[in-house]
């Protein structure tokens, strides 16, 4: 759907994006993170065809971006990082301009569908400029869907949305996965990456790791499994210490915390160790990483 | 020429909302129009108007020699004010033009729209149309004001045949869309150059200079109008306006204008 060869832009001496290569399957959420002028706008705006690389390309939805740039406006859709809505104008008009815009055929029923599937219809005459954030918002993201592309590029969805206007922007992007659209996700809310994206891509003008979220935790941190003890201390560490699949054990309070590679596979024999050992085992449960470390831990490296 | 319409659509829905738009393509117009009525009311009666009055050469130059003295004077007052119908097609456009580009890039709206399949040559004939149409409209239904009331006023004859003749026909009706043309593509090209709305509007009024020189020119008696003048004019604005819609082509670069504007 998406495949970048050594993409990169230039602003007169500033590299903003370097050598990305990438693929994107059809029916993924593909998360691009990375920190603030990265170069994550830019990339968008390459792959929607809206400005052009300096060296390399990239071929979205069968087209070659500088060659066939109308054909590739035609079948994506983008929401910018602002809104950019026309605030005088009616949630109504605004969409029907665009839908004439991306000829679409029935651009009164898209209009519509999309103002009612967001919860926009009953306000269709008002003003743009008098709805809400969180509103103006869903109203870019009907504008985004009007023409029902297969390919979604999302720039920042929930920047600014409180916590409820979030929720439903997740649960659109939710049903808009279910429709088997591929989505381009830039996100600088990790959470909201873990959540929806079938595989993330950590960005700082170069591409520094693609793989799924659980992967990428894995391979940075490993697993870790808390033992929950009556008692612990350093005897009862370090039996387990000695086995030769326990990467790491620390003691906290009365907990230990092993980093393990399997902990389907090694938790019963560790638990054995530990009851042979003297210990009073209360519960065991997996510690997760979350996005936010590896995502630190990448950038903090890059 | 669907999205040519949408865009003219988008553009008057938007614009006219605007108090200070409606004022210039309505009350501009209007102004220009009464004016010169009211001073061909007011000079009716004027004591120059009697059978010996003598008028200078320059004044006779311009009159035909069906009319009287009192006529000459008459139109020649006149005339100056009807240089001023070539100031709407100029003025009126620049308020909409100039927001055309800049005001899409301050609320952050030009990016959206350019990523629909639209072309720049769609974009920018919607634009160019949305500013040209009112001016051109204001400027006839303008000039059909005076031309209606000059009739009244006069009585028809000599004076009003002077007032309506092809010379001032033709700078309405030909050298006015041209004017305008010129105007909206030199307004589009500073809008789109420039991060700011109210700098796109000072540096658009630039293009009513050159008409101020002509109607200054022709009050000193630099020289005075008239048909060939005027077809002259057309012709020199013709180029301007081609040379005008392939500078504002050339420089609506997409890339620039959007990675460009903070």
């Amino acid at each position: 759907m998406i495949k970048t060869e050594n993409l990169s832009k230039k602003f007169n001496t500033t590299v903003a994006v370097d050598n990305l290569n990438l693929e994107v399957q059809e029916g993924e959420v593909f998360g691009f993170l990375g920190p603030n002028g990265a170069g994550k706008t830019t990339t968008i705006r390459m792959l929607t065809s809206l400005i052009g690389p300096t060296t390399g390309t990239a071929v979205v939805n069968g087209y070659r971006i500088g060659e066939q740039d109308t054909q590739i406006r035609r079948t994506v859709g983008i929401l910018t990082e602002a809104p950019g809505m026309y605030d005088n104008l009616s949630a109504e008009f605004n969409l029907e301009i665009y839908a004439n815009l991306y000829e679409v055929k029935d651009p009164k029923g898209q209009v519509k569908k999309y103002l009612s599937m967001l919860g926009l219809w009953d306000r269709r005459q008002d003003e743009a400029g008098t709805f809400s954030k969180g509103m103006k918002q869903k109203l870019a993201i009907a504008r985004a869907l009007l023409h029902e592309p297969r390919i979604l590029f999302l720039d920042e969805p929930t920047a600014a949305l409180d916590p409820e206007a979030s929720h439903l922007v997740h649960d659109f992007i939710g049903e808009l996965r279910k429709e088997g659209r591929t989505i381009f996700l830039c996100t600088h809310n990790l959470d909201e990456a873990d959540r929806l994206c079938d595989r993330v891509g950590v960005f700082k003008t170069h591409l520094l790791v693609v793989d799924t979220p659980a992967n990428l935790r894995s391979q940075l941190f490993g697993r870790r499994v808390v033992f929950h003890l009556v008692r612990s201390d350093e005897t009862i560490a370090a039996s387990i210490r000695t086995l030769p699949f326990v990467r790491e054990v620390k003691v906290i309070d009365n907990k230990l915390v092993v980093n393990l590679d399997d902990p389907e596979t090694h938790n019963p024999e560790i638990i054995r160790v530990l009851v042979g050992a003297g210990a009073e085992i209360q519960f065991v449960g997996e510690l997760r990483h979350s996005l936010e470390d590896v995502y630190l831990q990448l950038v903090k490296n890059a | 020429m669907n999205k040519i319409k949408t865009i003219i659509r988008k553009e008057w829905a938007e614009v006219f909302k605007k108090r200070m738009v409606l004022f210039t393509v309505i009350f501009l117009p209007l102004f220009l129009s009464v004016l010169p009525l009211i001073i061909l009311y007011s000079m009716g009666g004027s004591s120059v108007n009697s059978a010996d009055a003598q008028l200078p050469a320059q004044f006779q130059q311009m009159c035909k020699s069906n009319m009287t003295a009192g006529q000459c004077m008459q139109y020649y007052i006149v005339s100056e004010f009807l240089i001023m119908f070539m100031l709407i097609p100029l003025f009126v456009p620049v308020n909409i033009a100039a927001y055309s580009i800049v005001g899409e890039k301050t609320t952050h709206s030009l990016e959206p729209l350019l990523a629909t399949p639209i072309s720049t040559g769609e974009l920018l004939a919607g634009k160019n149309l949305a500013s040209v149409i009112p001016a051109i409209i204001a400027t006839w239904v303008g000039f059909g004001i005076f031309a209606v009331g000059s009739l009244i006023i006069t009585g028809g004859g000599a004076l009003a045949a002077a007032l309506l003749d092809p010379m001032w026909l033709i700078a309405v009706f030909l050298a006015g869309p041209l004017m305008a043309v010129l105007s909206v593509n030199f307004s589009i090209m500073v809008s789109s150059r420039v991060n700011d709305p109210r700098v796109a509007e000072q540096l658009s009024a630039v293009v009513i200079l050159p008409l101020l020189a002509l109607f200054f020119g022709q009050i000193a008696g630099l020289f005075i109008l008239n048909s060939t003048l005027i077809l002259i004019m057309c012709l020199v604005l013709l180029l301007l306006d081609a040379l005008m819609i392939y500078l504002a082509v050339r420089l609506f670069q997409r890339e620039t204008i959007l990675t460009r504007w903070k």
